[in-house]
């Protein structure tokens, strides 16, 4: 297919999936507010973590003094001025469709039209001070989007883009959440381990939708290794580290044409190493340290995949003569 | 405007419903009595429906002067223009007829140009028209077709009398909103489709694409075809990526086309692709910066000379403009006589050239009357309709016209035919025209029906999207 439609679909994939996130960061932090918590800073600590996780902090500051729910909410939720809110993903998204409209089915371009006409004509009538009801209505317009394309697209490379779209964008604001939990929420908590640990860490689970599931792998309680494991290493959890390369690595074997070979390499390597891993290296090693190190991975893959991929290539080898190469070898 | 000047004005114009006696024509007659008996607010309601449906779609077109990315939906009508079989068949001998004159007349103008010798249009007339392409001369084409996309404005303004305004040749827009506006009426109208027979125009992309095939480079079995648009701002962006997906084929701007060795590819994520035939909706001028603007970033260097070479086929091909200039206009019905040798079935307006001195004397003296056109305008825009100008507007035109007489044409006031049309204060009648598509390739092929297009304003005779004008589903009944 086109390198540049590949290009928007891709883009369009990720943006619609980050502003998913974003909810499920904003939706978290929500809820965690509603705990009791007496510290001294801690509405300012709370709020800053989604801040951090977006990477829109020194945005944020340059346009706000103080660090206070209402503001973040909106800033993060509908700031058209905020790169990183979920109203300049859902207006990207909707961009990236609209350039390649023709490569994606009536259903698909319709949702995501919608999904930006509804967006407008709410923008007034959100209430930031008992915002989960956004919340919720940006979560199921990104399911909606997922499975009209799922349930109309033809599966061909148009797919297959918009699927490493997701999965890489989704690996990296899991690893992004929890990371900002672990390192920004917890020396907040006066007793690891207490019941305030316990609503902290169920918050999370619930923002990735992954609570039922701790309860049926687990049948214990939550501790912030085991909430690691399944977030990182469990296969069968859909918004984990490794469902997410499982999905990336799976991707880049059926999409077409020998130019994506280094991206296949990464990504299989980066496959095997979440395959292998066990939780107690990782602790080992730092959360941080990994998920840090996971990020970098991530981006360096993203990025070989734009230049196999998306971007114009100079080189000049016919796809005639590329499908014949392919074949003898 | 008194109540008497009222009606005796819209009593002397053709409409397409009532006849003067106030009869409903016979192949109305369903719509009559089923969508006319709908009272005023359910068709409202239709209206609105169909709005909300257009809005969802994100059909819209781009407006120029305005804010980048400024999106607007045409005003859709909800009463369709109909047709009877018996008139249908008679524009479509005369657009096919017509159609296959220009694209004979602009193979002979690039190559033996027997009818300049033949001294039925003059030399300059053709030659020293500046979208007359010197680069075009001695290249053959495929099946000698130039313009594989015509879409040709005609007006009716008796019974059996319909004149030809313009035939736009280069790259005529609005056919999506034909294949559009039936979808909606279908959706809003199940019961009348039920009913009638009405002529499915839905298979056009289907004609499109043999159309395109047909014209790929002749020892190419299996052709690679793309269109090709300026981008997402341009103002027909929403109809070039939906035929794009209705044919199947890859969307593509310049920079995602390159040439090498005199052959055009593509870049994909497989590597390059090579591309046989580009309908491309990017005008002469910008299709290839090292021939023609080389300020434009839209085109693809080297297209031209892989396209010369007969690597690539061009729909529609460069240099048609030459054929649509309204002062080249004139000539049509000549050449119509002079290749076929038939009698033109369609009516050319009278027009006036203001190059000629008393052509220039006598539009000058009735201005107030006429029509005049810039040459090579398009889309409504610089246009002075002298009926409804002020004397200032008339006033101020007459010195753009006095500055350069032989940019502009002139033409009577047609008495365009009206239509019932849903407006806020009820049914009227307003202004409209029709634009069908016409397609050349080893043969010519038109979907029956087109896009009508309908001036909203009271008394306007202005029916461009880009002056507010709105359209129309068309409808033609088979017996």
């Amino acid at each position: 297919m086109l390198s540049r439609t590949a290009d928007h679909l891709f883009w369009m994939a990720r943006y619609i999936e980050r502003a998913e996130n974003t909810a499920r960061v904003l939706d978290v932090t929500h809820n965690t507010s509603l705990l009791p918590d007496d510290t001294e800073g801690a509405e300012t600590h709370l709020w800053y973590a989604p801040l951090n996780i977006s990477g829109c902090a020194e945005a944020y500051l340059t346009k706000h003094q103080l660090v206070e729910s209402r503001a973040v909410n909106r800033f993060i939720a509908l700031d058209p001025d905020n790169p990183a809110s979920i109203y300049t993903s859902l207006m990207l998204a909707r961009e990236n469709a609209r350039a390649v409209r023709g490569a994606i089915t009536s259903e698909m371009w319709e949702s995501i039209n919608a999904t930006w006409l509804e967006l407008n004509r709410m923008m007034p009538t959100i209430d930031h001070a008992n915002p989960s009801g956004f919340f919720d209505w940006v979560k199921e317009r990104s399911h909606l989007f997922r499975g009209v394309t799922l349930g109309t697209i033809l599966k061909d490379d148009a797919l297959n883009f918009i699927r490493l779209g997701t999965f890489l964008e989704r690996a990296d604001n899991t690893a992004r959440i929890l990371d900002v939990k672990y390192h920004i929420l917890l020396p907040s908590v006066k007793e690891v381990g207490g019941a305030a640990d316990y609503y902290q860490w169920g918050a999370l689970l619930r923002s990735v939708s992954a609570f039922e599931a701790y309860r049926k792998v687990y049948r214990d309680v939550i501790t912030p290794q085991r909430v690691a494991e399944l977030l990182i290493l469990r296969a069968d959890m859909p918004r984990s580290l490794h469902a997410c390369l499982n999905e990336v690595d799976t991707t880049l074997e059926i999409i077409n044409g020998i130019s994506g070979r280094e991206s296949r390499r990464r990504a299989g390597e980066l496959h095997a190493a979440l395959h292998f891993a066990r939780i107690e290296d990782i602790f080992n090693q730092g959360l941080h340290e990994y998920l840090t190190d996971f990020l970098e991975k991530t981006d360096l893959l993203g990025q070989e995949i734009r230049s196999s991929y998306l971007a114009h290539r100079l080189e000049f080898i016919p796809v005639a003569t590329q499908k014949m190469l392919a074949q003898v070898q | 405007m008194d109540q008497t000047a009222k009606t005796t004005s819209v009593s002397l114009i053709f409409d397409e419903m009532y006849t003067t006696a106030g009869e409903v024509r016979h192949h109305y007659q369903d719509i009559a009595t089923q969508l006319f008996a709908l009272p005023l607010e359910a068709l409202a309601q239709k209206q609105r429906e169909a709005e909300m449906l257009f809005r969802r779609l994100g059909i819209t077109f781009a407006v120029y002067g305005e804010a980048a990315g400024a999106e607007r939906l045409i005003p859709f009508d909800i009463v369709p223009r109909v047709f009877g079989s018996q008139e249908w068949a008679r524009l479509e001998r005369g657009l096919k007829q017509r159609v296959q004159a220009l694209n004979t007349f602009l193979h002979d103008i690039y190559h033996e140009q027997n009818i300049i010798k033949a001294g039925i249009i003059p030399a300059e007339q053709v030659l020293n028209n500046n979208l007359y392409r010197p680069e075009m001369c001695g290249v053959d084409l495929p099946n000698q077709v130039y313009a594989h996309i015509a879409g040709i404005d005609l007006v009716r303004v008796a019974e059996n009398d319909f004149y030809v305004l313009e035939d736009n040749l280069r790259t005529p827009s609005g056919v999506s909103y034909m294949l559009e506006n039936r979808k909606t009426m279908m959706r809003l109208f199940p019961d009348l489709f039920a009913t009638l027979s009405v002529a499915p125009v839905d298979h056009y992309p289907q004609l499109l694409l043999d159309t395109l095939r047909e014209s790929a480079p002749a020892y190419i079995r299996d052709p690679v075809i793309v269109v090709m648009t300026p981008g997402a701002y341009n103002s027909a962006y929403f109809e070039h990526a939906f035929l794009a997906s209705q044919m199947g084929v890859e969307l593509v701007e310049g920079k995602d086309l390159f040439v090498h060795d005199y052959k055009v590819y593509m870049h994909t994520t497989e590597g390059p692709q090579q591309v046989h035939v580009i309908y491309r909706r990017v005008d002469d001028d910008f299709l290839d910066p090292t021939v023609f603007r080389p300020d434009s970033s839209l085109g693809v260097p080297g297209l031209v000379e892989a396209y010369c070479r007969g690597n690539v086929a061009l729909a529609n091909a460069i240099g048609t403009g030459v054929a649509d200039d309204k002062s080249t206009y004139m000539y049509v019905p000549a050449m119509i006589e002079f290749y076929l040798g038939e009698k033109p079935i369609l009516s050319n307006v009278p027009t006036w050239q203001l190059q000629k001195p008393e052509d220039l004397r006598y539009v000058l003296a009735h201005l107030p009357e006429l029509v005049v056109k810039e040459v090579q305008g398009s889309g409504g825009y610089g246009m002075l309709v002298g009926p409804t100008s002020t004397p200032q507007e008339i006033a101020a035109y007459r010195e753009r016209i006095l500055a350069s007489p032989a940019n502009f044409i002139a033409q009577p006031t047609l008495a365009l035919s009206t239509c019932p049309t849903l407006v806020e204060a009820g049914v009227a009648p307003r202004h409209v025209d029709l634009r069908p598509f016409v397609l050349s390739g080893k043969e010519i092929r038109l979907a029956p029906g087109g896009l009508t297009r309908v001036a909203l304003a009271e008394g306007s005779l202005i029916v461009n999207s880009s002056q507010g004008g709105g359209t129309k589903d068309t409808w033609v009944l088979e017996d």
